[in-house]
């Protein structure tokens, strides 16, 4: 918390500082060298973008350290153990000590491993989840290193770059169970981005712009959360997302009990743990997305108020500072809602991970579009809700109505999905014993069962 | 700068909607084909082929109410340019919905036999001309070029329609991959054209060329040589699709390899997409760089082009012993003959391109339905020798072939005569001396080609029936086929002695290039 | 030198230099590796030129979606580097340099006869922008793409579907 003020503080003050410290740098810099580029330029966009990506570097490093030991705290929780500690107290060191251990591992390349590929496929892994957080709200105003256009389109096309490491690595690895694992997961992310992708449609009706702390803002200037107008839409995000993190109850690609390590069993010492890194950083992100599409981000409903009562100086610093916490807060709630997940489900069959993509969420984002769409315009032409210069404007009526039609459209949606998947046998056990034919049948029913 | 779109228009309004209502119809039947197909019982599949046809009906009275009620208001621009609706447009979409219904009518018995009955072919069919369609009722680069993948992406399937059969699979592997390729060049052209000119609406296009062609202006320095590269690009795309020489290869292994039927399709439909294209982008939008300053334009250009197409057409068709090889070349050869009528620049030339494919789809087809017709009698019907003594075994199948092959051939007094005769005539007509020069090449081209139809007739009238047919039982049409065929003959020997009719039909296409596409500036966006 | 056109050169480098790789590797899979490079390299210049929207399409389509399968397909086959060719067609190999130097000459003849600024600018690309256009300008072709979409998965399937006998 104190670090946190210290920052706070910090970033009220700095732009000044900074820029008097780099023009006085420039004045020792040969002149061809800056002969285009102002001292105000440079602190805006070199030396500032620099710091905060330092920073920015720093905390989520931290952050996904300590989300290893929090998974293993919180399984050990689950199941009625401690859990590491015997490093540092309560086992706070104990992402040191990993990381140590895996610095001075001996680092194995296979002899019949693509060399090239096999050492660039951890680095693109990292760099894909690493460059997204550069355009993440952390909070308002300097809280966040840069706000595009494109933000979340932005999102999405670099993290469907990262798969790309993932089956480099297994293919690399030139070995039989990598190789299915990354096979396994390309099929897994593309099937689930396609979900994720859709999905983020019926969001983008209400928050009308790509641009990361434009959907925030878009919360703030209604003063709700998108979760309240796009209940169906969360719940697909919610799952498309763990599938795309590769956890699980979806983690076929590193099924240990089918498949050693999956696409990473060749990887040892830092190589692997750059995938680990990446991991759990695209789970970081991953719940940061969640978070500011439908969780308002860094906004907490009356956050403007309590900014107010404050003197006008640290009116913005106590903005920035309760937006940083909200936001932490609100993607820890999701990464503790992941490692739940992954301690209570069992883990699905491949066909089932398949279908469950393609037959269940594919058609209820697709439904999810149509409805809300309609329920949009239903409400534009019931005159509940209007667009000015691209901001929706909406009394409380319109919250209402949006919110009950949101929480409503989840009857169509499961009836939709009822017809499609009324004769699917895929999670029906039993029926899918009775359906093997007895030809094929390797192993004797057990007598209760009747034969197809 | 290049003119950005700074004011939005509104959204397009139900009079837009209403001048594609034909296509509409017709996207739906395609659709609903599909679903037909899936909801047909196995031994029920071939009433596909007569919903299609249904559908072609409605579409083709769709676009005969569309041309009364508006022809005194062409040329039509909606979609903000997308479509274009000229003379041109009119006529040939006619020409793509008879080349599909033959195609379709010819195809029923065929498919049976193949045991390879499906809705997607008919589906595939309907959505190729579509495609057609909308390239002759595009104004629009980008319109343009989407639906002419539309037209050729369904062709390239189609191709492969056999999957058992080795050699569909190699023709359609040809052809898609060496058509994928022409594609994309033509695309990059499209895109240096509008690069130059900033446009993509063809009127507008024209107009900025226009300005070009004296050599530029000192704002957009001197763009001639680009957009020359651009003009080779777009050329050879086209170029590709309709088989003339550079981009010729494909064509012999596609036609041979392909189901018979979509031989008889390709031969025709999307052949003829691409001359409208072609006259499209030469004529209209590219226009002025007919002939230019110290610098040759594409008339130059297509003529050696043209001469080469009906020289090796011809001359590679005199070896061939495989009728649907045969005809491929000769379709090379008749690509070429076609090509010289956009060479001339004259209003005969454009009726003679005009009333050629007209007859071209009408003859050709019918060759390639009693190729079909031999074919399901259990003789394969390929080879030249299999045509032995076809007059004793189906004299009115025989006789039939004989009139089409004659009409290929350009005797007089039948269609294809007429044709030959404006296209040949309209270079000799423009009263430049090396086109004369050219007329003649292509007279003796004819005579070439006189020869390798004349084996068809000796074949079928002279040759006795070979020893070898499987199945020597009198060849049977199905009626629908039979009258079809009959109506076909009918018309190429009426048009080949009295042409005036189709010739004024053809004129409406010779008006439209030559009268609106010369006041392009009348034409922009809505 | 401005920063941009720095920019420029670096990403055009990227672009250039992944389209050669694509020609000169025999790998096939380093082949789409570098293809996926000069994708991104082309989806920067895009960004650059204002096309944001098109530039995230590039990568999302283009490297993450058609490139995925590409390497897919790839690693399903086993393809291993390509086996020394034989030496039939050694000659076009050495009239490939000539002929690609004759034709980037004439390129640049061409290209240097126009002038005038070309790119466009501002606001072109933008999400908004290019929604709002195809709903109104291009709305005939953005169907017509639809039905082409629809036909190319009819036809994909037809090919692919394994028959029932």
């Amino acid at each position: 918390m104190m670090i946190q003020w210290l920052w706070i503080t910090a970033l009220h003050v700095a732009p000044k500082w900074l820029e008097s410290l780099v023009e006085q740098l420039f004045a020792a810099l040969p002149v061809w060298l800056t002969s285009n580029l102002t001292p105000t330029d440079a602190t805006d966009f070199i030396v500032w973008p620099l710091l905060q990506i330092g920073v920015m570097l720093l905390i989520v490093l931290t952050v996904v350290a300590y989300l290893t030991l929090a998974e293993r705290k919180v399984s050990a929780w689950i199941q009625v153990r401690v859990g590491p500690n015997r490093t540092g107290p309560l086992g706070l060191l104990q992402p040191a000590a990993d990381g140590i251990k895996l610095l001075i591992k001996e680092d194995v390349i296979p002899f019949k491993a693509d060399k090239v590929v096999f050492t660039l496929a951890p680095i693109i892994s990292m760099v894909c989840a690493f460059i997204v957080l550069a355009v993440l709200p952390y909070g308002p105003h300097y809280a966040s290193i840069t706000n595009i256009n494109i933000g979340l389109l932005f999102i999405l096309s670099v993290s469907s770059v990262g798969v790309l490491g993932i089956i480099l690595g297994g293919w690399a690895s030139n070995s039989k169970y990598p190789l299915l694992g990354a096979l396994r997961s390309s099929a897994q992310m593309v099937s689930y981005e396609a979900a994720i992708g859709l999905t983020i449609v019926s969001a983008l009706i209400f928050t009308r712009t790509f641009s990361m702390q434009g959907i925030v803002e878009a919360q703030r200037s209604l003063g709700v959360w998108f979760i309240l107008f796009l209940f169906p839409s969360f719940i697909v995000f919610l799952v498309s997302a763990v599938a795309e993190t590769n956890r699980a109850p979806f983690d076929l690609a590193e099924a240990e009990s089918e498949l050693v390590g999956g696409f990473h069993t060749e990887y040892s010492g830092f190589r692997f743990s750059i995938f680990f890194i990446a991991e759990y950083t695209n789970m970081v992100v991953v719940s940061a997305i969640a978070a500011t599409l439908y969780l308002g981000g860094w906004y907490v409903p009356g956050m403007d108020w309590v900014a107010a009562q404050l003197p006008a100086a640290y009116r913005e610093a106590a903005l920035t500072l309760m937006g940083v916490t909200a936001f932490s807060i609100k993607c820890g709630a999701i990464l503790y809602l992941f490692i739940w997940m992954r301690w209570t489900f069992p883990r699905y069959r491949y066909d089932q991970l398949m279908e469950l993509g393609w037959k269940w969420l594919m058609p209820a984002a697709l439904a999810n579009i149509v409805l809300t769409a309609t329920i949009f315009i239903l409400g534009k032409e019931l005159g509940l809700v209007r667009s000015v210069k691209g901001v929706l404007e909406m009394a409380w009526q319109g919250k209402v109505f949006f919110t009950v039609a949101g929480f409503l459209s989840l009857f169509p949606i499961l009836a939709l999905l009822n017809a499609i998947n009324r004769n699917s046998r895929s999670f029906n056990l039993r029926a899918q014993r009775t359906t093997i034919p007895l030809s094929t049948r390797k192993v004797k029913l057990s007598p209760g069962v009747k034969p197809a | 700068m290049l003119p950005l779109l700074v004011e939005l228009p509104p959204l397009p309004t139900l009079r837009d909607t209403a001048f594609i209502m034909p296509e509409i119809i017709l996207t739906l039947f395609a659709g609903a084909a599909l679903v037909l197909d899936v909801a047909l019982p196995r031994s029920k599949k071939h009433l596909t082929a007569y919903f299609s046809l249904i559908g072609l009906a409605f579409v083709a009275i769709a676009l005969a109410q569309q041309v009364a009620m508006t022809a005194s208001l062409l040329p039509i621009s909606a979609f903000y340019g997308m479509l274009f609706i000229d003379g041109l447009s009119v006529v040939f979409r006619f020409v793509f919905i008879v080349a599909a219904a033959f195609s379709i009518l010819y195809s029923i018995k065929y498919l049976e036999f193949e045991r390879e009955q499906r809705g997607e072919y008919y589906a595939l069919i309907l959505f190729s001309t579509l495609g057609m369609m909308f390239v002759a009722t595009s104004g629009d680069l980008i319109a343009l070029f989407v639906s002419f993948e539309l037209m050729s992406l369904s062709v390239y399937v189609l191709v492969g329609y056999f999957k058992r059969d080795k050699r569909s699979n190699e023709a359609a592997m040809k052809y898609f991959l060496t058509g994928i390729f022409s594609s994309a060049l033509m695309l990059y052209g499209l895109s240096l054209v509008y690069g130059v000119t900033g446009h993509t609406n063809l009127g507008l296009i024209s107009e900025t060329i226009a300005g070009y062609v004296q050599g530029g202006t000192a704002e957009s320095g001197d763009p001639r040589l680009l957009l020359m590269v651009a003009l080779v690009l777009v050329a050879a795309g086209l170029l590709f699709k309709i088989a003339a020489v550079p981009f010729h290869m494909w064509a012999p292994d596609a036609y041979e390899g392909a189901p018979t039927t979509v031989t008889a399709f390709m031969s025709v439909g999307p052949k003829a997409g691409a001359y409208v294209l072609l006259a499209r982008m030469l004529l209209f939008a590219l226009a002025p760089m007919r002939e230019m300053e110290n610098l040759p334009g594409w008339a130059a250009l297509l003529a050696v082009v043209a001469v080469l197409t009906m020289t090796v057409g011809n001359l590679a068709a005199v070896t061939q012993d495989n009728v649907k090889r045969l005809l491929a070349y000769s379709s090379i050869a008749h690509a070429g003959y076609i090509l010289l009528g956009i060479v001339s620049g004259t209003d005969m030339g454009y009726q003679g391109v005009a009333f050629h494919i007209m007859t071209y789809t009408l003859m050709n087809t019918g060759v390639f339905a009693i190729i079909i017709a031999l074919h399901r009698q259990g003789v394969i019907g390929e080879n030249l020798n299999d045509l032995n003594g076809l007059f004793s075994r189906a004299p009115s199948a025989a006789v039939l072939m004989l009139i089409f092959i004659l009409g290929l051939a350009g005797i007089p007094s039948t269609a294809g005569f007429v044709g030959k005769f404006f296209l040949f005539g309209s270079l000799i007509q423009s009263g430049k001396p090396w086109l004369t020069y050219i007329a003649i090449i292509a007279v003796l081209n004819a005579v070439v080609a006189f020869y390798y139809y004349a084996r068809f007739a000796r074949a079928m009238f002279l040759n006795a029936p070979s020893e070898n047919i499987a199945d020597a039982s009198p060849l049977l049409l199905a009626p629908s086929v039979r009258i079809t065929l009959t109506l076909s003959a009918i018309a190429v020997l009426f048009f080949g002695i009295y042409p005036q009719p189709l010739i004024n039909v053809a004129d409406i296409v010779a008006q439209s290039i030559t009268t609106v596409y010369a006041q392009s500036s009348g034409i922009a966006l809505r | 030198m401005t920063f941009q056109q720095l920019l420029f050169i670096g990403f055009a480098a990227l672009v250039l230099g992944g389209g050669i790789a694509v020609v000169l590797l025999r790998n096939p899979l380093y082949g789409a590796f570098a293809l996926i490079t000069s994708f991104v390299g082309l989806s920067a210049l895009y960004v650059m030129m204002g096309a944001q929207f098109i530039g995230a399409a590039q990568i999302v389509v283009y490297a993450g979606a058609i490139m995925m399968l590409f390497v897919f397909v790839i690693m399903l086959l086993n393809v291993r580097a390509d086996e020394e060719r034989p030496p039939r067609h050694r000659f076009l190999v050495w009239l490939a340099a000539p002929l690609a130097l004759l034709l980037s000459a004439g390129l640049w003849l061409a290209v240097a006869g126009v002038q005038g600024d070309r790119a466009p600018s501002g606001e072109a690309g933008t999400v908004e922008r290019v929604g709002k256009n195809l709903m109104t300008r291009y709305l005939l072709p953005f169907e017509l793409t639809s039905v082409l979409i629809l036909l190319a998965v009819v036809g994909a399937l037809h090919l692919a579907k394994r028959e029932k006998e």
